[in-house]
């Protein structure tokens, strides 16, 4: 009873906040939508006895995506408001079509195909079950491979996008240590006659 | 009775939703990838709720790697977005056409 309660709870609330997302007029509520929206699917992940993916996902996507989002928009300049135009212009055809998909995905998730005796009902783990420790168990042996290869998109995505926004400034004033070291008192002192 | 099926019905809206935010916020970047973001969220509460009714860790495994890949994925879409908007002054997706595509 409890468990429906909470499960009412957070996943109309992450409805309700992915709707905020999309119709919110300000970037930066768009934003604040979001991270209330993820913090709601933590919460079902924890009802999911996925503890560990929930602490992951408040840490990456709340911690590091979100804030890069919002550092993003702090740098741009731009007229927001100015984007929204055309704003209802294809709400027919969006509308349309994600109702459809919505219509069908309910349709394929509440046929009884997912609900046959094994599925519906699983009991919840105990206390004495670690599940960051059974994770690490199957990330770190079976999925090992897989873990190295993720570890190296992060590089590369890391890489990638410090060096799309680098740029040398030509007005900003750089130190030449060579220039600095080969500098002779000659150069630089000149004696005048009084 | 909260099951299988409840969790889909969820996931279902928030991908949905996702979807129509994509048509309706399609001149501004940073709220389509925003959109994807929730669409990914969606796919990962799938996993996760058959990770848990079918008692197998692996569609966990593979949220962690989905987040992996959504991370990487937002730094270069930002990292994209900050260069066009130093060459173009705009975010505006209509004024990314010098492909003429």
């Amino acid at each position: 009873m409890l468990e429906a309660a909470f499960f009412y709870l957070f996943g109309g609330l992450a409805v309700v906040a992915a709707l905020g997302v999309v119709v919110s007029r300000n970037t930066i509520h768009s934003v604040m939508f979001l991270i209330f929206c993820f913090f709601n699917a933590s919460g079902l992940f924890f009802m999911l006895d996925a503890e560990f993916l929930g602490i992951i996902l408040i840490l990456i996507y709340v911690g590091a995506v979100m804030v890069m989002f919002m550092f993003v928009i702090m740098m741009l300049e731009v007229n927001f408001s100015r984007l929204r135009e055309g704003f209802l212009q294809y709400l027919p055809v969006g509308g349309a079509i994600a109702v459809m998909l919505l219509i069908e995905l309910i349709a394929a998730a509440t046929s009884g195909v997912f609900s046959s005796k094994n599925a519906s009902t699983v009991e919840h783990y105990g206390r004495e079950v670690n599940n960051t420790m059974e994770i690490g168990k199957v990330l770190y042996t079976k999925y090992l491979l897989g873990f190295e290869i993720a570890a190296i998109i992060l590089l590369v995505a890391l890489v990638g996008a410090v060096v799309l926004t680098l740029r040398s400034r030509k007005d900003a004033k750089y130190q030449v240590i060579s220039k600095q070291v080969k500098v002779r008192k000659e150069d630089r002192v000149r004696k005048v006659e009084m | 009775m909260i099951g299988l099926s409840s969790y889909l019905t969820v996931a279902a809206c928030l991908f949905s939703i996702g979807v129509i935010g994509l048509f309706l916020n399609r001149k501004n970047v940073i709220t389509v990838l925003m959109c994807i973001e929730l669409m990914l969220l969606a796919v990962n509460i799938n996993f996760v709720a058959f990770s848990h009714f079918l008692q197998d860790l692996a569609g966990q495994i593979f949220v962690f790697f989905v987040l992996t890949v959504a991370a990487s994925e937002v730094a270069v879409g930002l990292a994209i977005l900050v260069v066009f908007y130093r060459n173009r002054r705009s975010i505006n997706v209509d004024d990314i056409n010098t492909l003429q595509g």
